[in-house]
């Protein structure tokens, strides 16, 4: 039983495994691995929460449960961008942590081998290759796949800048 | 044991642990399945060992908890040593055999049987385990290991010995006849405790009526005539008769010195022979089966036990259904329309949701009772191995708060009880040089306060020690300003945060290092708060203040901008427009108004919480007169949108990570499905 069990875990792994969702922010464009994702929404109402940092928009209603929203263009330190009809929320799942992630539009789900995917390169220039984990390349083109953990996690040195 | 069955207490135990070991087997098997102890997962597993050692102890099952006891110490070995070798399957095999034994015994004792098989062997094993362990990540070097075999063995005697009665060498014996104080019931287990707390000092016990273990009618007996104990030992009169003067509720206690060993005997053969005749063997038996069956019969009949997970679905569908309720009622389309058969529809499901949730959170309140009377046992306990002595008080047990929250708030309880003997009262000879009675009193109270509960923990011990604290919160670097501006409220709450711990040595009671900071947090979780007071040598009060529950509260909305807000009813005096001549500014621009001849300040709510807003005169707002204690406040607000049934949810986790927002205790969905905060009266006062 706990074989079978087993077995069927590995195949629906398999299934999600090498899968993206990809969605833009500005000109560039981003992955997530499609086992963080639950769903996508369009943009609804923001209830805010005060004092909480600027890229956490507030919380919304999604069918009874209350989950945060965090605007990934705020995280990323890009220019705020009025939300209009393309706007989605995509809902993650991370560590049983439930959010809503503001991206410009959603893409695709795209299949990525293995070889596609690189390591980011080594030396980071800015901030946002923190929450970089690998680089994705389909084509000519070149996916930012997301590490949804480290998105979550709130980096002390912020913090303490912040306070200072 | 068939009598203890009905005993809430041992209700409570079983569940509990029955719980807990669900919860063990669990994390066991997770943890092998990712084939390592994360340290979450060894915590977890300490935890549960130390609870139900704790638990079972208390119940006297001593096989249990001193199984528990040896997998307690076998998990502190791993969490404190981290070791890298481990035998994964085996300490999993282990631990669950450990689990099972305890399951076996549990349902012995749910039976209305007694708990008799042996852990002795599993312990040994247990033990062994431990020691390969230590040699194989060499941690412990020979001389230490030669010490915990000699442990083991002394152990392992004290065992045997607790079990058969070896016949030491008698000096004096004693008749000792025990009346209990009328009405205290359940006479026969009482007896038993007494029997049990001698069981170590003394031999040759005897005791009428025999047995009381098996037959609840012996009661009776007790009741009316005493309980007779004759036994000898060679320990003096003093002691026997103090020891026994702890028996709870006890009344009255004869003690004396028998003459000759053979008057006992005699004694105690003649009372056998004559309950003999009076009941012979066969009756009784049967007379006990009937006894086990009715008991049963009638338990199954009264009560059923429903798993916690759905008693939680079914409050959060009762929840749901009272926002779709309102989502109906106050629907935006019906605006305006004169509908007064649907009015009257509309007032009878509002009876009904009431009423349903009523219900439900009545079969999730629960007295505190059995939380609060654990405590005597560990007084008793701790006054005896401290030798302090302690009176307990319990003060409004008949108190009832939810369940989950029972849970929440036993550990802590338990805790600040330790703290105030251990650490609170005074050890007598200092307390006669202070002048003060020679037995300390701890005093536990509950009791209401509008929407919460409060529980007073106060001890008349030395109280603390403020230049002691502010010492070791400079060390700690948990000063957030300088000492002089802190009033001694500020100072002593100090110990509520992590990472502080006055006492440099971890004694047996007070845990291996867990501090006032898991107590502040327990109760945080639960949306509740601690506060320490305290009066050099006069004693330390701990106000411990949660909510009665979690799920649904009577809250007014009220509207600042575009935001929404609920206010919980039971927290508001009154709500007025204000006039513009009532208004007051002092000179730092503190605004204040006057009501009745009283002043009291306003909060500006979107000033607050930057919200933006058309409404920032008072003239054109409201005011919400918010009572918290005795303190008033005034909150400004655009206006009040009405009153509503709340269903409470805790903001989302990833959102109290980042920061708990001063004010605010949670949200909660609209009828029109908006989301609402909830404002906490308490936290706005303390901006």
């Amino acid at each position: 039983m706990a074989e079978l069990k087993e077995n069927i875990m590995e195949v629906e792994e398999d299934t999600q495994k090498g899968r993206y969702l990809t969605f833009s922010l500005g000109k560039e464009s981003y992955g997530i691995e499609i086992k963080y994702v639950t769903e996508i929404i369009g943009i609804q109402e923001i209830t805010e929460i005060p004092e909480l940092p600027e890229y956490v928009k507030g919380i919304i209603n999604l069918r009874g449960k209350i989950i945060p929203v965090m605007d990934v263009r705020l995280r990323f330190k890009k220019e705020e961008k009025e939300y209009n009809d393309r706007t989605c929320v995509i809902v993650i799942d991370v560590k049983d942590v439930s959010i809503g992630l503001i991206v410009d539009t959603v893409a695709e789900v795209l299949t990525i081998p293995e070889e596609g995917i690189v390591e980011p390169p080594g030396v980071s220039k800015g901030f946002s290759n923190r929450y970089i984990k690998n680089i994705g390349k389909v084509g000519n083109d070149v996916k930012l796949i997301l590490d949804c953990e480290k998105l979550l996690t709130e980096d002390e040195m912020e913090d303490l800048n912040s306070a200072l | 044991m068939s009598k203890l069955s009905h005993e809430p207490m041992l209700e409570m135990f079983i569940f509990e642990t029955a719980q807990l070991l669900e919860q063990l087997e669990q994390v066991i098997i997770n943890s092998e399945k990712i084939s390592s102890y994360t340290e979450h997962n060894i915590n977890e597993v300490f935890r549960i060992m130390h609870t139900i050692k704790g638990s079972s102890a208390m119940m006297l099952f001593n096989s249990i908890a001193s199984l528990a006891h040896s997998m307690e110490d076998l998990f502190y070995f791993i969490r404190e040593n981290k070791p890298q070798k481990i035998d994964f399957t085996e300490l999993t095999d282990l631990i669950l055999e450990g689990a099972d034994f305890i399951q076996t015994e549990l349902v012995e004792i749910e039976n209305g049987r007694e708990a008799t098989a042996d852990s002795c062997l599993l312990i040994e094993k247990i033990k062994v385990f431990l020691g390969d362990l230590k040699k194989i990540n060499q941690i412990s070097d020979q001389s230490c290991k030669n010490n915990e075999k000699a442990e083991t063995i002394k152990q392992q005697q004290y065992y045997i010995g607790s079990d058969s009665f070896a016949p030491i060498p008698a000096k004096k014996m004693f008749k000792a006849v025990v009346y209990f104080e009328e009405g205290c019931q359940m006479e026969n287990v009482r007896a038993f405790t007494v029997l049990h707390n001698l069981k170590d000092l003394v031999s040759n016990l005897h005791y009428f009526p025999s047995n009381i273990v098996e037959d609840d009618s012996t009661e009776e007996i007790i009741r009316v005539d005493g309980f007779k104990v004759f036994f000898s030992t060679e320990y003096s009169l003093e002691i026997i008769r103090e020891i026994l003067m702890d028996t709870i509720f006890l009344k009255h206690l004869e003690l004396e010195e028998l003459v000759g060993a053979e008057e006992l005997i005699e004694f105690e053969k003649n009372q056998q022979a004559k309950l003999r005749e009076t009941q012979s063997p066969e009756i009784k038996m049967i007379e006990r089966e009937q006894d086990l069956e009715a008991h049963s019969k009638s338990l199954n009949q009264s009560i059923i036990s429903v798993s916690v997970s759905k008693l939680d679905t079914l409050m959060d569908l009762v929840g749901e259904m009272v926002i779709a309720e309102a989502m109906v009622v106050q629907n935006p389309d019906l605006r305006g329309l004169e509908l007064d058969n649907f009015q009257k529809a509309a007032r009878q499901l509002n009876k009904i949701t009431s009423e349903m949730q009523d219900m439900v959170m009545s079969i999730r309140m629960v007295p505190l009772s059995a939380t609060f009377h654990k405590m005597h046992r560990i007084t008793r306990d701790m006054c005896k191995k401290l030798d302090k002595e302690v009176k307990l008080e319990i003060i409004g047990e008949e108190t009832e708060v939810d369940k989950n929250i029972i849970e929440h708030i036993s550990d802590p309880l338990m805790h600040l009880v330790r703290n105030a003997l251990d650490h609170g009262i005074e050890p007598t000879e200092d307390r006669l040089a202070k002048g003060k009675p020679k037995s300390g009193t701890i005093t536990i109270e509950a009791k209401n306060a509008g929407s919460d509960v409060l529980i007073i923990i106060k001890d008349d011990g030395k109280g603390l020690d403020r230049d002691g604290i502010l010492k070791r919160a400079k060390e700690n670097d948990l000063l957030y300003r300088s000492e002089e501006d802190m009033s001694d409220g500020e100072v002593f709450n100090l110990i509520l945060l992590p990472g502080f711990s006055t006492k440099e040595s971890v004694s047996e009671f007070s845990g291996r290092g867990v501090g006032m900071d898991v107590v502040s947090k327990n109760i945080e979780t639960i949306g509740g708060s601690v506060s320490v007071d305290s009066v050099q040598d006069g004693g330390t009060t701990i106000t411990l203040k949660i909510p009665l529950t979690l799920a649904i509260i009577d809250g007014m909305n009220i509207k600042v901008g575009k935001s929404r807000y609920t206010i919980p009813t039971a927290s508001i005096k009154e709500s007025f427009r204000p006039e513009e001549n009532d208004i007051i500014t002092d000179p730092q621009g503190n605004e204040m108004i006057m009501v009745r001849g009283e002043c009291y300040p306003i909060l500006r709510l979107h000033e607050l919480y930057n919200v933006e807003t058309k409404i920032t005169n008072f003239i054109e707002g409201i005011i919400i007169m918010v009572e918290q204690d005795t303190k008033n406040l005034c909150v400004f607000a655009d206006e009040l949108l009405g009153q509503q049934q709340v269903v409470v949810k805790t903001l989302p986790d990833y959102i109290r990570q980042l920061k708990t927002v001063k004010g605010l205790a949670g949200c909660t969905l609209l009828g029109d499905g908006s989301i609402s905060l909830i404002l906490d009266a308490g936290g706005l006062f303390n901006l």
